[in-house]
């Protein structure tokens, strides 16, 4: 007999930030990379993201976080004119 | 509120009834969005507020999916909640109703049973409360306004019972019951809190040290075993409102059960129906007993949990049971109520004939000669053991 797994009542998760454990950069179809020779890191891309993706080092551009950007491709339009460090690549490439 | 005291009575109106009632309960939140016929409800009770009489949270609110919103929000962070509403308002809330029981909370809910448009129409029927049948939601449904103001208090310790953990929802007659006064006792302050007692949730959205997570989203892996949980606690609901309402007869005097009976033990044809058409039934049961026709009511109380066993039971003895529906499954196989008594009776081995009638959709007098009528399709239905009508709308 298969035993009864415990759930939670009404879904309530006793710890706040869980999304942070599931991974749901799973559906991008297309993939930021970022040219850090090229970047100012001004945070603009970080700033921007809706994801919360854009990921930091001591206040400077680090890359991404791949799994939770959705590849929506806001930060390579946000990245300034005269920068233009973050390019969107298929990820079938 | 015209209040004539005799003798412990006092003269209310349904809708005074259940505002005063929320008003002894005193709940941490209400967040209402008037709707006739249950407006007076929510008038009467931020009158309540205003003069300082309860310390309740009233939330006014833009419409009744907010209402209910905002009630999930409150009853999230730990609060007791109360609202009301009717007809448009309820099924606005629709997908809100579907959240508070998936959430677990025993917000409680008086909903004065109002036609659904189109055509527009503000009078009784129950096709508003029935819609929501499957909403996970407690229903509880009352003939009188002694008993929706009854209702009330049973309905939230159903909700709040650490077995149960549900919303409730307290059906009355629009107009025929919400508008009409009528000779109530009313319990007092102190009775009422020694009976209800206090609420302490399980979670709280408030709770900044353990910041649990609400409304989280669940995939095939478990969402179905939240269901199973739903629907265990609801099946326990029918025990809690057992002794629920045993609790309540001891205390105060006034016996209920989860559905009630009216010369029902020896009769040969039987009425069921919800609300206040069983008073009018009465008396059309009377009348025939006189004339010495077996015939006898069941009237439920308990909608959801359905009691299907205890209502099986009760109607063995029947040879032919005609359920009236003040609402219309719209599926050309008569009402709600009629499916479920219909189906309850299905495994007994001697079956009584069953049939359906729709009646008084949209605020249509039953009369006790529609229900005389009644009756005697169903005395002829069990003489001859046949039923010529399935299903028909009568009162027209």
């Amino acid at each position: 007999m298969v035993e009864k797994k415990e759930y939670p009542l009404g879904g309530v998760i006793p710890k706040g930030g869980t999304a942070d454990d599931y991974s749901t950069g799973g559906w991008r179809k297309l993939r930021p990379v970022v040219d850090l020779d090229k970047c100012t890191n001004c945070l603009i891309c970080w700033v921007m993201c809706p994801d919360s993706a854009v990921v930091t080092e001591d206040g400077k551009m680090a890359g991404f976080d791949l799994d939770h950007c959705k590849g929506c491709g806001i930060c390579a339009v946000e990245c300034p004119d005269k920068v233009k460090a973050i390019k969107m690549v298929e990820e079938a490439e | 509120m015209a209040i004539t005291a005799t003798k412990g009575q006092t003269g209310l109106t349904g809708n005074s009834a259940v505002a005063y009632a929320m008003k002894q309960v005193n709940p941490d939140v209400c967040a209402a969005y008037p709707i006739t016929p249950s407006t007076q409800i929510v008038e009467d009770f931020s009158g309540y507020v205003a003069d300082g009489e309860v310390t309740t949270e009233l939330i006014t609110v833009e419409s009744e999916h907010s209402a209910m919103s905002a009630c999930i929000g409150a009853a999230a962070a730990g609060a007791r909640v109360m609202t009301a509403t009717s007809s448009q308002g309820l099924a606005l809330m629709w997908e809100m109703l579907y959240i508070a029981s998936g959430m677990r909370l025993p917000i409680v809910l008086a909903n004065v049973n109002r036609a659904l448009s189109a055509p527009i129409n503000i009078h009784c029927d129950h096709s508003d409360s029935m819609g929501a049948r499957d909403s996970g939601w407690v229903q509880l449904y009352s003939e009188t306004v002694q008993e929706a103001y009854d209702n009330v208090f049973m309905a939230l310790r159903i909700a709040e019972h650490k077995d149960v953990l549900l919303p409730a929802m307290v059906c009355l007659d629009g107009f025929i019951t919400s508008h009409a006064i009528e000779n109530i006792s009313l319990l007092d302050d102190q009775e009422v809190r020694q009976f209800i007692g206090s609420y302490s949730a399980k979670a709280s959205l408030l709770d900044i040290e353990g910041a649990p997570t609400f409304g989280a989203m669940t995939l095939p892996d478990t969402y179905i075993e939240f269901k199973r949980q739903q629907s265990e606690a609801m099946t326990r609901a029918k025990d809690a409102a057992i002794e629920v309402m045993k609790d309540f007869g001891k205390r105060f005097g006034r016996e209920y059960g989860l559905f009630e009976t009216y010369r029902l033990e020896d009769a040969e044809a039987a009425i069921v129906v919800l609300n206040s058409a069983a008073g009018t039934t009465k008396v059309a049961v009377d009348a025939l007993r006189k004339e010495g026709k077996k015939v006898g009511l069941l009237r439920p109380r308990l909608f959801r949990p359905f009691p299907w066993q205890e209502i099986a039971e009760a109607l063995k003895g029947a040879k032919a049971v005609a359920v009236l529906d003040r609402a219309d499954s719209m599926n050309a196989f008569g009402g709600p109520v009629f499916s479920e008594v219909r189906s309850a009776l299905y495994d007994l081995d001697s079956r009584p004939r069953v049939m359906n009638r729709i009646y008084g959709l949209g605020g249509r007098d039953y009369k006790v000669k529609d229900a005389v009528e009644v009756f005697n399709e169903a005395l002829k239905a069990a003489e001859t053991g046949r039923v010529d009508t399935l299903v028909k709308y009568i009162t027209l």
